[in-house]
């Protein structure tokens, strides 16, 4: 679970970075340019393939961990009071990444099937003479939809949330516990946990209030 | 007396390890706060020899805080609402007149009850025996400051043996995990000169142990640590992740 989780945050960091190209609100010629290089780039592509196994494996790892653990404890208690010994999302890790795997295939239908398979249904974007997939033009279609844009709001505070518990917690799997540098994890664990979420959660907002146009 | 207390306890009963249990309502009266929990039951198992009827079993032995005995899941917690303490170092004031306090025995499968709140903790035994030791042929003792131990090893290598196996750690858990108990009894060793030249073999035989005897895995919710009567760290059980994944590679 620990390696998987760090390669998927890997992948959030790259994800958000290029994302968040559109807020340079220059029409969306940056992140064109920068989404062209990802669905062309060898390297990416083949990064893609593994994207997906991490995701697979990391849930895989999810459900026969949490088969093991209710195996573990066949009569349950009558009263448990978990708020008192522990953060109600790392007890809830199960719940949150379900969320996340939901909004997942929400997402993918709404982006990369287009990209990769069906085809986007608009012209592309010339800059420089030459054309792009304007995933730009979808990305706005999408978010003029409010519900949609509630829904990808909601769904990053899911991920703020597993993130939170997670991101120092495959370090702690992973054995990496020291007296100088885990404050150190654990506050870059929480301020991306934060960040990274809120700038995901940025990119809808700002479509639908036509901040960025 | 002023200050005395009737209370409403809900305990676990269960005649033997195949029988399914159920809770009984008990109520206890006059109990003074000064009272230690164990001491409280004491008088509700008087009462009810008094009446005839069959007293609760549960475990203790030294009553002070250091056999690891007394398991006593309290209204949802082990050892009851104090932190580092075990539940024979909990006093009745810590409750109030009219309380209704919910017992149950540690539930986990590597700990099967044996009858109503005692339970079989000999998973913990197995997992010393698969190598929580130093084989070593004694001889005379040496002198103590022939080996030298840097302060900060020699302290946490003492804070983990601190651990009394009482397996609230395991109680705790919502994965009835036993990493905290087991990584104290890895870390307590392999900080050591001594216990270093078997460190490879021992984390990997306690770990093998650990899951044979079916506790849950850890995903670091870390209500171990904070039940811990001893005060165990968490950061034992990621010195323990360390040694093994360190032993599986190498
Ligand atoms: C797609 C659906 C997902 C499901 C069903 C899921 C489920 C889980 C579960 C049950 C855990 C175990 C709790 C633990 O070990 O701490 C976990 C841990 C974790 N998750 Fe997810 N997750 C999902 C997506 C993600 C994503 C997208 C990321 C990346 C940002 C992520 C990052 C992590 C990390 C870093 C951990 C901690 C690993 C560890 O402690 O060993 N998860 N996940
Ligand atoms: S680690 Fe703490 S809670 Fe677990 S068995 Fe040892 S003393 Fe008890
Ligand atoms: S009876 Fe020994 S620790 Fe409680």
């Amino acid at each position: 679970m620990g390696i998987t989780g760090i390669f998927l945050i890997t992948f959030l960091i790259v994800h958000c970075g290029v994302n968040a190209l559109i807020f340079f609100n220059d029409g969306g010629i940056l992140f064109t340019k920068a989404a062209h290089f990802m669905g062309t780039n060898w390297l990416i592509r083949t990064m893609e393939i593994v994207l997906f196994a991490g995701i697979i494996w990391h849930i895989v790892q999810a459900l026969v961990l949490t088969l093991q653990n209710q195996k573990a404890r066949p009569v349950q208690y009558a009263v448990v009071n978990g708020t008192a010994n522990s953060k109600w999302y790392s007890r809830w890790m199960g719940l949150l990444g379900t969320l996340i795997l939901i909004f997942l295939i929400l997402h993918l239908n709404h982006f990369w099937v287009d990209s990769r398979i069906t085809g986007i249904d608009h012209p592309p974007i010339i800059i420089e003479g030459h054309e792009y997939d304007n995933l730009y033009a979808e990305m706005k279609d999408v978010f003029e939809n409010p519900i949609v844009v509630i829904i990808y709001v909601l769904a990053m505070f899911s991920l703020a949330y597993h993130l939170l518990h997670g991101f120092q917690s495959a370090f702690q799997s992973l054995g990496l516990n020291h007296k100088k540098y885990t404050s150190l994890i654990k506050a870059v664990g929480f301020w991306f946990s934060i960040i990274v979420p809120f700038v995901f959660a940025l990119m809808p907002i700002a479509m639908y209030l036509g901040f960025v146009k | 007396m002023s200050g005395n207390m009737n209370l409403t306890l809900k305990v676990w009963k269960q005649r033997n390890k195949e029988e399914r249990g159920k809770f009984e309502t008990y109520s206890v009266k006059d109990i003074s706060p000064d009272m230690s929990f164990l001491e409280m039951f004491d008088v509700l198992n008087e009462q009810l020899i008094a009446e005839g009827k069959d007293p609760i079993a549960f475990d203790h032995d030294c009553r002070e805080g250091i056999c690891g005995m007394c398991s006593m899941y309290i209204n949802g917690r082990p050892h009851g609402p104090l932190q580092g303490v075990t539940t024979c170092q909990l006093h009745m004031r810590s409750f109030k007149d009219g309380d209704i306090i919910v017992v149950e025995p540690w539930r986990s499968a590597a700990f099967p009850v044996i009858k109503d709140l005692a339970v079989d903790r000999s998973s913990f035994d197995r997992i010393m025996a698969a190598g929580g030791f130093v084989s070593v042929n004694t001889g005379n003792a040496r002198d103590a400051n022939s080996i030298l131990i840097p302060k900060d090893d020699a302290d946490d290598a003492f804070n983990a043996a601190a651990c009394i196996g009482c397996g609230a750690c395991v109680a705790a858990c919502k994965n009835s995990s036993a990493m905290l108990f087991v990584s104290a009894k890895v870390s307590q060793l392999a900080l050591l000169p001594q216990g270093k030249v078997e460190a490879k073999t021992r984390v990997e035989k306690m770990v093998a142990q650990m899951d044979a005897e079916g506790f849950g895995n850890c995903t670091n919710t870390y209500a171990c640590e904070a039940e811990c009567p001893k005060n165990i760290s968490v950061e034992n059980i990621a010195r323990m992740n360390r040694e093994f994944i360190a032993a599986k590679l190498s």
